[in-house]
């Protein structure tokens, strides 16, 4: 019951982009449309599961002063064995992430998991840990994608949604991108603030 | 006419390709340190020196140390911890020459190794092309110079956005992430008014 506590608070409770606000950089540059969203949240959740497992191996090992850079470099290896499978195997989805790729270094969803969860505890927990983050982050870079993607080239996954619909371009470039996870900010807060109240 | 192409790369990448506002890098310093105007600045200033640096040191490494030995696929491992290194380095310097430039940057400096800008930028210079052009290092400099005014530029202007922003009768729930978000996107519509500029 545990585990599996661990592994659903990353999904809502504690979403690492709605709640505690982080990793926002790939959030909105990726969420252009749903298959970009999938792959990136693919590629993310399988680096914070695997730095997990590392980092949480190795906790008894590293010196405390010289932790942060022994982490990053755990993280960037998962993220040059992205880089590459992806260039190798997905080109197309290689190209339309473009630097997003080799940022996942950078993204604080990964160091802070690192730091606040699998420097203090096991590896199975860990790894549930970073798979419940991974999928938390996942779901909400889907959603804004979504919408994204349906107003601003009139298409999900590709398909034409409906005929005719003069799609408005300014949702997929940067500004579409701010307003839409600022309005799913404010439903998510008058929802909380409604349950509470 | 080589001025014109630095001048290009600089006004392209203040206005035109804003990082921040365009490319949306380095958002998590831009919410996080944009309550204050003074703090805004100071972090302003560190990321415009960082990042020239950064340009600088991640180009040298890449063109005469991982091409020469054929070991480009370590560029992401590589460049994070030139970046890393560099952050801790600079920080040591000014807290030696300068107390009081020490005292405004510090805090600032350590956060800097996660802003995604500082790697963002390193790794666009190797996609433009840079390493093997002529005069790249220069280029790259600039380029790297550019990003981070650009990135002072947008962070002032939120700063100052929200520090009149703390005044205004905002609803609750709007009040704090969303609001700025909101902010930052019609910021965002009127950067979107440069991207016509043609040389």
């Amino acid at each position: 019951m545990n585990y599996w506590k661990e592994f659903i608070k990353g999904v809502w409770e504690r979403n690492p982009i709605l709640i505690i606000g982080l990793g926002m950089c790939p959030t909105l540059a990726v969420s252009t449309s749903i298959s970009n969203a999938l792959w990136m949240a693919l590629a993310a959740t399988f680096v914070l599961v695997f730095s997990n497992i590392i980092i949480s191996i190795i906790k008894g090992l590293v010196p405390p002063h010289l932790r942060i850079p022994i982490f990053i470099s755990v993280i960037a290896t998962f993220v040059t064995m992205v880089d590459l499978s992806l260039n190798a195997y997905q080109p197309e989805v290689y190209k339309a992430l473009g630097i997003f790729i080799p940022l996942i270094v950078v993204n604080c969803i990964i160091l802070g998991r690192a730091e606040d969860f699998a420097s203090k505890n096991g590896v199975v927990t860990s790894a549930l840990d970073g798979m419940g983050m991974g999928i938390g982050f996942g779901l909400t870079l889907t959603v804004l994608a979504f919408f994204r993607e349906f107003l601003g080239a009139n298409k999900l996954l590709g398909l034409t949604v409906i005929p005719g619909f003069e799609p408005s371009s300014a949702m997929i470039i940067a500004p579409g991108a701010f307003f839409t996870l600022g309005l799913m900010l404010w439903a998510m807060n008058s929802y909380n603030s409604r349950r509470k109240g | 006419m080589e001025v014109k192409v630095f001048f290009m790369i600089l006004l392209g990448t203040i206005l035109v390709n804003n990082y921040v506002l365009s490319q949306i890098l380095g958002l998590c310093p831009f919410l996080g340190v944009s309550r204050k105007l003074d703090s805004a600045v100071g972090m302003g200033l560190a990321v415009i020196f960082v990042m020239t640096l950064a340009s600088f040191f991640t180009f040298l490494v890449y063109k005469y140390v991982l091409v020469t030995y054929n070991i480009t696929f370590m560029s992401t491992i590589t460049f994070i911890l030139i970046i890393a290194a560099l952050v801790q380095f600079v920080e040591m310097v000014i807290e030696k020459i300068s107390p009081v430039l020490y005292n405004s940057l510090g805090i600032f400096l350590p956060l800097i190794t996660t802003n995604c800008a500082v790697l963002g930028v390193a790794v666009l210079n190797l996609k433009s092309g840079f390493i093997t052009a002529e005069m790249g290092l220069m280029k790259a400099v600039v380029q790297g110079f550019g990003a981070g005014v650009g990135f002072t530029l947008a962070l002032i202007i939120m700063a100052g956005i929200r520090e009149r922003l703390e005044l205004a009768p905002i609803s609750k729930n709007l009040q704090g992430l969303p609001i700025t978000f909101m902010t930052a996107g019609l910021m965002a519509l009127a950067f979107l008014g440069f991207s016509g500029m043609k040389f």
